[in-house]
């Protein structure tokens, strides 16, 4: 017998786990200020965390922030690590409707000698038999020009990583079109 | 003596506190040396410093005045920008600026909405331009309409375009890829009241708009290696508050700035490895060729 509203029906797809969701386990840290974010997401990380940055929800943004997404049954081992940075959470909250996802998109230009990769508003331009960066474009938050004076003329194996002097959500679409032009032009021998 | 107009914004240096005053660009000197604000050196690399420098340079060959600035030092931790803002909140009702300018600063949406609000309490509204960061927190706080023109590049475009994105760095895909249609994307901008009265859309071809619709569309010359470049963004901003210094209305203003900002790439001839400094040097000529075009 066919009953109204779909009851009874098999829901399609594999099936569930007993208890929540995946995403229903997951929670969120904010931070004070982005550059605490950048650091935390990296402690974490080294620590065997499963981490990612999201844009937080609607009620929780303030300008150029973010949050660290990670496992919320993992909270206290979690602060431990933080806490031996000196790094504390403003506020952890389970994830919830509204937030966005980092751009994963990438978008390269061949000038001949120079490969240009942007991502988000970021561009980073470099010299394909050099690997020479050559020039840093795009952005809106005050730490790309100083993120571009340090980068600009440095070796793709040289230049420091945008977020480990970065401070903002530039910097960090800076580190992904940085990591792209290394994925796409590798030092010669190591593994493209 | 006429109101002035102010450009507002940042160099990486945390150490350089803020420095409000009269900025002089002198050609003749060596290139380290060439910007001054209110008697200190500042380089011209990229950024607003590229702004400030192409907006002198504008101004000395219409022979108007230069503008004022308000720099802070600021590397990322958005202590100076915030600095920038309190003092705006100060002095604004005394300087009553004709024009504002503002440019690479830490999107802080408090401190827009403070620094938006003295401005449009003013006793004569002050013509209103945000490009970089503090576009980004005009668009986030839901007055992008107040402003008289945002500056965007593509990738910009697409997160005014993005009603939920709060930063570039959230724009969702679907608007970002090659498949975006600008038009669309401007269109969906001015609905959702994510965009200025007028944009100066950059990129391989240039767009004016007022209101949504496209007014100017310039496609040439082509100088493609001018997107790589850091800071061609710059001196576009630049040269079009000289312009709106000189009293032209925008849609004008942004025609000529965009059509000679192409043409200092016809003129400079660089290779992505340019820096925006050798641009500068021909913004003369190039603003005598774009206002006979």
């Amino acid at each position: 017998m066919k009953l109204p509203f779909g009851l009874g029906e098999k829901k399609p797809g594999p099936a569930k786990h007993k208890g929540h969701d995946a995403a229903e386990c997951r929670g969120v840290m904010a931070f004070s200020h982005t550059s605490e974010v950048i650091r935390a997401e990296s402690v974490l990380k080294a620590a065997g965390f499963m981490v990612r940055v999201m844009g937080p929800p609607p009620d929780m943004r303030t300008g150029c922030d973010m949050v660290v997404e990670f496992e919320l049954m993992r909270e206290p081992a979690a602060r431990r690590a933080l806490s031996a940075v000196s790094l504390a959470p403003l506020a952890v909250a389970p994830v919830r409707a509204g937030m966005l996802e980092p751009v994963s998109l990438f978008q390269s230009v061949d000038f001949g000698q120079w490969l240009m990769v942007r991502a988000a508003n970021m561009k980073v331009t470099v010299d394909k038999k050099t690997r020479v960066i050559v020039n840093i474009s795009g952005g809106g938050c005050p730490d790309v020009p100083a993120l571009a004076e340090l980068m600009v003329g440095c070796t793709l194996d040289e230049a420091p990583a945008p977020l480990d002097r970065g401070q903002t959500l530039c910097s960090y679409a800076l580190e992904l079109a940085f990591r792209e032009a290394q994925r796409q032009l590798p030092h010669e021998g190591s593994p493209s | 003596m006429s109101a002035p107009w102010l450009i507002v914004g940042t160099v990486p240096d945390d150490g350089f506190g803020l420095v409000q005053g009269a900025c002089v660009w002198d050609a003749g000197k060596p290139l380290e040396d060439r910007l001054v604000v209110d008697g200190i050196a500042v380089p011209v690399r990229r950024g607003t410093p590229a702004l400030i420098a192409a907006a002198c340079a504008a101004c000395a060959a219409m022979d108007i005045p230069a503008p004022l600035t308000l720099l802070a030092g600021d590397a990322g931790r958005g202590h100076g920008s915030a600095a920038a803002y309190l003092r705006l909140k100060e002095n604004l009702p005394d300087l009553r600026p004709r024009g504002l300018t503002f440019h690479y600063l830490f999107p802080d949406m408090a401190g827009h909405d403070m620094v938006l609000l003295t401005a449009l309490e003013l006793a004569e509204r002050p013509v209103l331009v945000a490009d970089a960061g503090f576009m980004y927190a005009a668009k986030m706080s839901g007055q992008a309409r107040e402003y008289d023109l945002f500056t965007p590049d593509a990738g910009e475009l697409a997160f005014l375009a993005d009603e939920l994105a709060p930063h570039p760095f959230y724009t969702r895909g679907f608007l970002l890829g090659p498949q975006a249609d600008t038009r669309k994307l401007i269109r969906r901008a001015w609905e959702a009241g994510d965009a200025a009265k007028h944009l100066l859309v950059k990129g391989s071809s240039d767009y004016v708009v007022r209101k949504g619709e496209i007014l100017a569309e310039i496609h040439g010359p082509r100088t493609p290696a001018m997107e790589a470049i850091g800071g061609t963004g710059d001196t576009l901003t630049g040269m079009a508050t000289a312009l709106l210094m000189s009293g032209r209305e925008v849609p004008e203003a942004c025609r000529i700035a965009a059509m000679a900002n192409r043409l200092l790439g016809q003129l400079a001839q660089p290779t992505p490895a340019t820096p925006v400094a050798g641009l500068i040097p021909h913004i003369a000529e190039a603003l005598r060729l774009a206002q006979r075009s």
